[in-house]
């Protein structure tokens, strides 16, 4: 118990210096564990992807529609098990701030594939039954208060006008990756209304979603499927719903790296913190350290002494530092859940956090200990007399 | 290590010590040859630089010689490595400084517990060795205090206790009173003779002070590196 106690006694001899290293580490660690859990949640559309499904669009660009009518050519690719049209709505709830996605499907197929969005059987039902029905997520219903039988009015910015809908169902996620925040509605109403106001846009949809039986086949069955369409007026880019999320996501992977580099170089800042207190601290105690060696202790002892305390002092900040990340990614989330319907601290970033305290710890701690070790003992005798 | 029989407990020939600076060597100590024997108490006197430290230093272990030989209890010290030679002071040497050097974030009684941790003594061992080394100089109440809630001579007795407490064969003191007042310096020393005379310790003492050199049984003058008598 002699060393442990000699390092904690020596870690805390200038309280205020050691607090203010704890400080900055702790407020390290909260921040590369907030950075991490954006870049996380940026690519958690992905992540709740699945490999039995794809996704078929135009392949020029995903705002150019393909004709309804490719559903049942789809259909008759070997290997396709179900598709469903869904088509992006983009419309806004009272004010633009209250964004969230809406989506236009094919209800039956389209929740059959997606069985991760669980609904009652009597709230799927009453939603299949109505054409001016809506489903929407627990936490979207929650944002807003919404109850089943809610009537919802949304305004239309592709689609022009007031689209009133009843919430007929409020789905749960199968786990915590399911986007609880989404707003689905039929596909056929939103047709019937567009054959009204732009009959030349009628019966076009925006992307298939194709369930397949052999998601090992993926690769193969995406290129039947565009084959199939292949010299076109729209020609069809089929891809795996991950690959399809991923290159949302590419769209703003320079800004995904610029936060990843940023929550690298507050480690390093912080290392660098770290190392000039560790610095002071072993330059001040250098004539301690001889009397150690004179008395019969090993450079060796001297050196563990004080990896010790600076390892001791950075998983102390590094303990607090992920403590204090959950409710700090909490309220986070919380203030944008909007923007991040998923934004939970992973098991990875933890991990990394405690890398990031024990590297800070040791690197921190390399040049003091090793001068520490190496210094004379008449030298360091000589720091005081 | 080269062993050879004790005839002194300490066997310097022809040692010499130099240090370079740049181009120069400078010279600290020049052909020494000194003996203590085992129970003795010699004081090494001198004016500042005549290399009475640096001579302390090399006998104590914790500097080497530039040449020349230092035998302790049959040991050629100047032969070990710097492992060897930290677990020979271990064992060996029991060091008080002027400045008394404890650590500050121990009490008195850790303090002098510090030199046991290197051996395999049980925490009881450890604690009535501990009690006992602070009962001998007079700090049994004071044993749980740290360094800055005792005076200078009570810090130097801690010292005294911490240099005892391994039982080494041999105790440097490098200007044990130079830090304290004449009536503490005076204890100092008192205990210093009591160790000396009762336990049979052997003791090398560097002191400017004429007064401490009288206490010892024998006085060896340094000058410019040389031992003049």
């Amino acid at each position: 118990m002699f060393v442990p106690f000699l390092v904690f006694r020596n870690a805390f001899r200038h309280k205020l210096r050691t607090t203010l290293t704890i400080i900055g580490i702790v407020v390290a660690i909260v921040a590369f564990g907030l950075l991490r859990t954006i870049v996380d949640a940026w690519y958690l559309g992905a992540e709740a992807t699945s490999s039995a499904r794809l996704v078929t669009r135009n392949s020029i660009s995903l705002v150019f529609p393909l004709p309804y009518n490719y559903a049942q050519k789809i259909r008759q690719v070997p290997g396709v098990t179900a598709v469903a049209a869904a088509n992006w709505f983009g419309g806004v709830y009272i004010t633009e701030s209250n964004f969230f996605p809406q989506l236009a499907i094919d209800p039956g197929p389209y929740l059959d594939m997606y069985p991760e969005y669980r609904l009652s059987d009597a709230e799927r039902k009453a939603f299949l039954l109505d054409r001016q029905g809506a489903v929407v997520g627990r936490r979207l219903a929650e944002r807003f208060g919404w109850k089943i039988g809610d009537r919802i009015p949304l305004r239309g910015t592709i689609y022009p006008g007031t689209w009133t809908f009843t919430l007929r169902g409020i789905y749960d996620g199968a786990d915590a990756k399911v986007d609880e925040n989404q707003f689905f509605f039929h596909w056929a109403l939103l047709n019937e209304r567009i054959k009204q106001i732009y009959p030349r846009r009628a019966d076009s949809v925006g992307v298939y979603i194709v369930e397949i039986n052999e998601p090992g086949r993926a690769a193969a069955i995406s290129e039947q499927i565009d084959a199939v369409f292949k010299n076109s007026l729209a020609e069809t880019l089929t891809e795996t719903e991950k690959a399809f999320q991923l290159g949302f996501v590419a769209m703003t992977e320079t800004i995904l790296v610029a936060v990843q580099a940023v929550s690298f170089v507050i480690i390093l800042i912080i290392m660098a913190v770290m190392a000039n207190t560790m610095a002071m601290t072993a330059r001040e105690r250098y004539s301690e350290y001889a009397t150690l060696k004179a008395i019969g202790f090993s450079n060796g002892f001297v050196a563990f002494l004080i990896f010790a305390e600076s390892l001791g002092i950075a998983l102390v900040g590094g303990a607090i530092g992920i403590a204090l990340t959950f409710p700090v990614t909490r309220a986070f989330g919380a203030a944008l859940a909007n923007l991040f319907p998923i934004f939970a601290v992973s098991r990875e970033t933890i991990l990394m956090q405690v890398g990031c305290a024990l590297v800070v710890g040791v690197i921190a701690a390399l040049i003091p200990a090793w001068r520490a070790a190496r210094v004379r003992i008449v030298d360091g005798l000589r720091a005081i007399a | 290590m080269n062993d050879v029989p004790p005839a002194a407990l300490v066997e310097i020939r022809n040692l010499s010590k130099s240090y370079v600076r740049g181009d120069q060597v400078i010279p600290v100590l020049v052909g020494i040859d000194l003996d203590v024997a085992a129970g003795d108490f010699i004081a090494l006197m001198g004016p500042s630089g005549s290399g009475k430290s640096t001579l302390l230093n090399l006998i104590a272990g914790i500097d080497k010689p530039s040449g020349g030989q230092i035998h302790v209890a049959g040991v050629d010290i100047a032969q070990l490595t710097e492992g060897e030679l930290a677990a020979w002071r271990a064992a060996h040497v029991g060091f008080i400084f002027q400045f008394y050097n404890l650590m500050p974030v121990l009490t008195a009684f850790q303090n002098v517990e510090l030199p046991l941790q290197l051996t395999g003594l049980s925490r009881r061992e450890r604690h009535e060795r501990v009690d006992n080394a602070l009962a001998l100089v007079g700090l049994a109440d004071r044993m749980e205090h740290y360094p800055n809630e005792l005076s200078g001579g009570q810090q130097q007795r801690v010292a005294i206790a911490r240099a005892l407490i391994a039982d080494p064969t041999l105790i440097v003191a490098d200007e044990p009173t130079g830090d304290l007042d004449r009536v503490t310096a005076e204890e100092i020393l008192d205990l210093l003779g009591a160790l000396n005379r009762e336990l049979g310790k052997t003791i090398v003492m560097v002191t400017h002070d004429p007064r401490a050199a009288g206490r010892a049984a024998r006085l060896v003058h340094l000058e410019k590196g040389v031992l003049v008598d």
